[in-house]
C-alpha cells in the first residue's frame, strides 16, 4: 500500500465564523408550521419558545460553505422536508425495488422491513421491549422516547436538550432545534451499570422518528451504558434530508459507548450532528459505522471537559457509486490529562468519494493532553476518490500528538497470494477488504459485524 | 503430472524465460538450482499465472489440461500450491480462517468447523507453531521464520498434488530448516510431486530428490540427478555457463 501524509488544509470548521448574511429564501418554513408541528406534538411552552428561537437562528445562517455540494438540497422548499406527514410513504408497493431486494439479502424479517421503510404500523418487538424495560426500570434507568421524556421528565430534558449542540452552531442544527420530532431519552442514575446493550432498534418506527430525531443521554457519575443506534439495513425515507441530533453526558468516571450504523437510503443528505461532553475522568467510545445515503457530513465530537476525560473513536466509512461520504471526529482537549484515540477505515468504489475530516482541538486549560488519529482509506479503483483531511490545532503545554494516514488499494500481491490457495478473485477482494475493516468491525456488536460483513460483500458485488 | 514446453515469458520489456522444458512426473522431487536473477521465482509464478509475467511462447499442461487458460485460483484448485519466497502480510485476515476458506474453496465441499480447528493445531504443533497463531493475521508481525513455517502449514492443510517450493529455506536457522525439510517430508507421498528452489543442500536431506535442474539465463542447461546438487555446492554455476 502506498502511504502518504496528507497535506493538511487549515480553516475547515469556521462553521461558527460562517458568514451570517441574512437567508431571505427561507419563507418557506414559517411561524405557524413550527407553532402547529408544536401543537400536535403537545409542547410544553418553554420548547415551543426554544423552537421558535431555533427558526430565527435557522433564518439567519447561510448553508455551510465548505465540504460535499449539497446543492441538491432545494432549502426553499424545506416546507416539504419538515410539514408532518408531507410526502410521506403510506404504501409498501412505493418502496424502492433495490431497497426491498437489500432487506431480502439482509436477511430483514418482514414487518422490521416495513417499520424500516416508514410504511409499517408497528414492528412487533413490543415483548421483547417491556422485558427490557422491567429490568431497566428496578435499577432506575429511564429508557424512552423523547416525546414521553418530555412530559415525565421534563426538567431533565429542559436541562440538558440542545446545551451541547446549540441550535446556533450550524444551519442544520437550528432546523433541528426547530422541527424535531422522535428520538431516544436514555438517563443512568449514578453507579448504575446497565449490564445489556441498549439498542434504539426498537425505536425505529416511532412517529416521524429516522428524519429530525434527537437523541439525549445522561451517564451520571460512575455509571456505564452501552447504546446502539441505528442498524445497518437501509432505512428510507420519501423525504431526502436527515438532520438528527445526539447529545451524550458522559459524568465524572461514567463510560458510555455509543455504536451506531447508518445506513440512508441512497436518495438521503444526511447531515447529523452528535456531540458527547465528558466529565473528569470519564470515558466516550463512539463506534460509527457509515453506509448509504447520497451524501453525508458526520463528524461526532467529543468536548473533554474534566481532568483524565478519555475519547476512543472507532469508525467505518463505505462509499460506492454516486455517494459523497464526509465523515471523521472532532476532538476537544479542555481540560489537563485528557486523551484521544481515533482510528477510523474508510473505502471507496464505483466512483464513490470517502473523505476523512478530523479536527483536534488543545485548548491552553489542557496541558498533557494526548492524542492519536490513524485513519486508512482503501480505494478499490481507479475512479473512486478518497481524501484525507486532518486538522490539529494544539495550544496546551505538552501535548502528545500523532497522526497516521494511509491511502492505498488492494495489493495485487495480496491478491495474488490468496488467489494462489485457490480462493476465486472476487471472494478474496472481499476478504481484503473485511480485513482492512475487521479493526472496526470487532468493536461491533456481534450480529452488526454479520451485517456490516454481508453489506460490504452486498456492495462489492455492487448490486444495491 | 506437469510437463512445460519450450516455455518463452517476460515481464515488461524483459524477457526473463527463454525456452524453458521441464517435465514432472508423479512421485517425484525436483530441485531446480540457479544463480539469484536466472528466473527461478519466474517460473514458479508463471506456473500458477501472475499477472506480471507475460508468456510469448510456449506451453504448459498440468495433468493433461492446458494450465494458461486457467485463473490463477483454478490452477490452485487443479491441485497446485506454491510456497511464496516471500509470504504476504494480510491485515484483518486470522490464519485459520483464511486456511479454512481455502479448503473450502479446493475441495468444494462445506469444512466442518470444529474438525477443522481440531486438524489444524495438530498440524500447527508438528511445524512448532504456537497454538495462537491460529487467531493472528496472515504474516502480521510473524518473523521471516515463522512465515516460512505458515507456507508449510498451508501446505499440510490443502494437500496439494504439486507442491512449488521457493526458497522456503532461506533466512532460517539450522532448526527452523529442519522443522520445514521435516513438513515437506510429511507431505510427500508417491501420489504427488515438489518442485523446490533451494540454494541449501541441508533442506532436501529427508528428502529422496529424482532429478535436479540447473538453470541460467532463463534455460535450463544441465539436468540430473541429485548428484547435481553436490556438484553445484561444489563448483558453483560457473562450469554451467555457455557463450551464446
Amino acid at each position: 500500500m502506498k502511504t502518504y501524509i496528507a497535506d493538511i488544509e487549515r480553516a475547515l470548521y469556521d462553521v461558527r465564523d460562517a458568514d451570517k448574511s441574512v437567508y431571505k429564501s427561507d419563507a418557506g418554513l414559517t411561524e405557524e408550521i413550527i407553532r402547529d408541528i408544536s401543537e400536535r406534538k403537545h409542547d410544553p411552552p418553554w420548547m415551543l419558545e426554544f423552537r421558535l428561537k431555533s427558526l430565527e437562528i435557522y433564518q439567519t445562517i447561510d448553508l455551510p460553505t465548505w465540504g460535499p455540494d449539497i446543492s441538491a438540497l432545494n432549502m426553499d422548499e424545506i416546507v416539504t422536508y419538515v410539514k408532518p406527514n408531507a410526502a410521506q410513504v403510506s404504501d409498501w408497493s412505493q418502496v424502492p425495488d433495490d431497497i426491498k431486494r437489500t432487506f431480502d439479502r439482509l436477511g430483514i424479517p418482514a414487518a422490521e422491513k416495513k417499520s424500516l421503510a416508514g410504511v409499517g404500523a408497528q414492528y412487533d418487538s413490543e415483548v421483547v421491549y417491556h422485558s427490557v424495560q422491567k429490568q431497566l426500570t428496578d435499577l432506575g434507568v429511564v429508557y424512552t422516547d423523547m416525546e414521553t421524556a418530555l412530559v415525565e421528565h421534563e426538567d431533565i430534558v429542559r436541562e440538558y436538550f440542545m446545551t451541547l449542540v446549540p441550535p446556533k452552531d450550524h444551519k442544520f442544527a437550528a432546523l433541528h432545534g426547530a422541527v424535531w420530532s422522535g428520538g431516544s431519552f436514555v438517563y443512568v442514575p449514578a453507579g448504575v451499570d446497565v449490564k445489556i446493550p441498549l439498542q434504539s432498534y426498537f425505536r425505529l418506527n416511532a412517529a416521524g422518528a429516522g428524519q429530525f430525531e434527537h437523541t439525549l443521554i445522561i451517564v451520571e457519575p460512575g455509571a456505564k451504558l452501552h447504546f446502539i443506534e441505528g442498524c445497518s439495513a437501509p432505512r428510507y425515507n420519501v423525504t431526502n434530508l436527515h438532520a438528527g441530533c445526539v447529545e451524550l453526558f458522559v459524568k465524572d468516571g461514567a463510560r458510555l459507548r455509543y455504536s451506531t450504523i447508518e445506513n440512508w437510503s441512497r436518495n438521503m443528505m444526511n447531515l447529523n450532528t452528535k456531540r458527547a461532553l465528558v466529565e473528569r475522568g470519564g470515558l466516550i467510545e463512539w463506534v460509527s459505522g457509515s453506509f448509504g445515503s447520497q451524501v453525508s457530513m458526520l463528524y461526532p465530537c467529543s468536548v473533554l471537559h474534566g481532568d483524565g476525560a478519555r475519547c476512543e473513536f472507532t469508525g467505518v466509512t463505505f462509499a460506492g457509486k454516486g455517494q459523497n461520504l464526509d465523515t471523521g471526529a472532532i476532538v476537544v482537549h479542555a481540560a489537563a490529562n485528557t486523551s484521544a484515540n481515533i482510528n477510523t477505515r474508510t473505502i471507496s468504489k464505483g466512483g464513490g468519494c470517502a473523505t476523512y475530516r478530523s479536527a483536534v482541538k488543545v485548548t491552553r486549560n489542557a496541558p498533557h493532553a494526548k492524542c492519536s488519529v490513524n485513519c486508512e482509506s482503501l480505494m478499490l479503483d481507479d475512479v473512486s476518490r478518497s481524501d484525507t483531511l486532518p486538522v490539529m490545532d494544539i495550544e496546551g503545554d505538552e501535548a502528545d500528538i500523532g497522526h497516521e494516514a494511509k491511502i492505498g488499494r488492494i495489493s495485487e500481491e495480496a491478491l495474488f497470494y490468496l488467489m494462489a490457495r485457490g480462493i476465486s478473485e472476487d471472494e478474496a477482494r472481499a476478504m481484503i477488504v473485511r480485513g482492512f475493516v475487521e479493526p472496526i468491525a470487532k468493536e461491533l456488536p456481534l450480529e452488526y459485524a454479520v451485517e456490516m460483513n454481508n453489506l460490504i460483500n452486498l456492495e462489492l458485488e455492487g448490486q444495491l | 503430472m506437469l510437463k512445460i514446453d519450450d516455455l518463452h515469458v517476460r515481464a515488461g520489456d524483459t524477457g526473463i524465460l527463454r525456452g524453458l522444458s521441464l517435465n514432472v512426473g508423479r512421485g517425484e522431487i525436483h530441485v531446480i538450482l540457479g544463480p539469484n536473477g536466472s528466473g527461478k521465482s519466474t517460473l514458479m509464478n508463471v506456473i500458477l499465472g501472475h499477472p506480471k509475467y507475460e508468456i510469448t511462447g510456449g506451453t504448459i499442461f498440468f495433468d493433461g489440461e492446458d494450465l494458461t487458460a486457467l485463473k490463477t485460483f483454478e490452477r490452485a484448485r487443479r491441485g497446485i500450491f506454491l510456497s511464496f519466497q516471500n509470504p504476504e502480510e494480510i491485515p484483518g485476515i486470522t490464519v485459520e480462517n483464511m486456511l479454512r476458506t481455502a479448503k473450502q474453496a479446493i475441495t468444494g465441499t462445506k469444512i466442518k468447523i470444529l474438525q477443522f480447528h481440531r486438524e489444524l493445531l495438530a498440524t500447527m504443533s508438528e511445524l512448532q507453531i504456537p497454538p495462537e497463531y491460529a487467531a493472528r493475521y496472515m504474516n502480521i508481525g510473524f518473523s521471516g521464520g515463522e512465515k516460512k513455517r505458515n507456507e508449510i502449514l498451508q501446505l499440510l492443510t490443502l494437500n496439494p498434488k504439486l507442491a512449488l517450493l521457493d526458497e522456503t529455506d532461506s533466512g532460517l536457522d539450522v532448526d527452523a530448516v529442519e522443522i520445514v525439510s521435516s513438513g515437506v517430508a510429511k507431505f510427500h507421498t508417491a501420489e504427488n510431486s515438489c518442485v523446490i528452489i533451494t540454494h541449501n543442500a541441508q533442506i532436501l536431506k529427508h528428502l529422496p530428490v529424482t532429478h535436479a535442474h540447473v538453470l541460467l539465463n532463463g534455460r535450463i542447461v544441465r539436468s540430473g540427478g541429485s548428484e547435481l546438487v553436490a556438484e553445484v555446492s561444489e563448483h558453483g554455476y560457473a562450469p554451467f555457463e555457455v557463450t551464446p
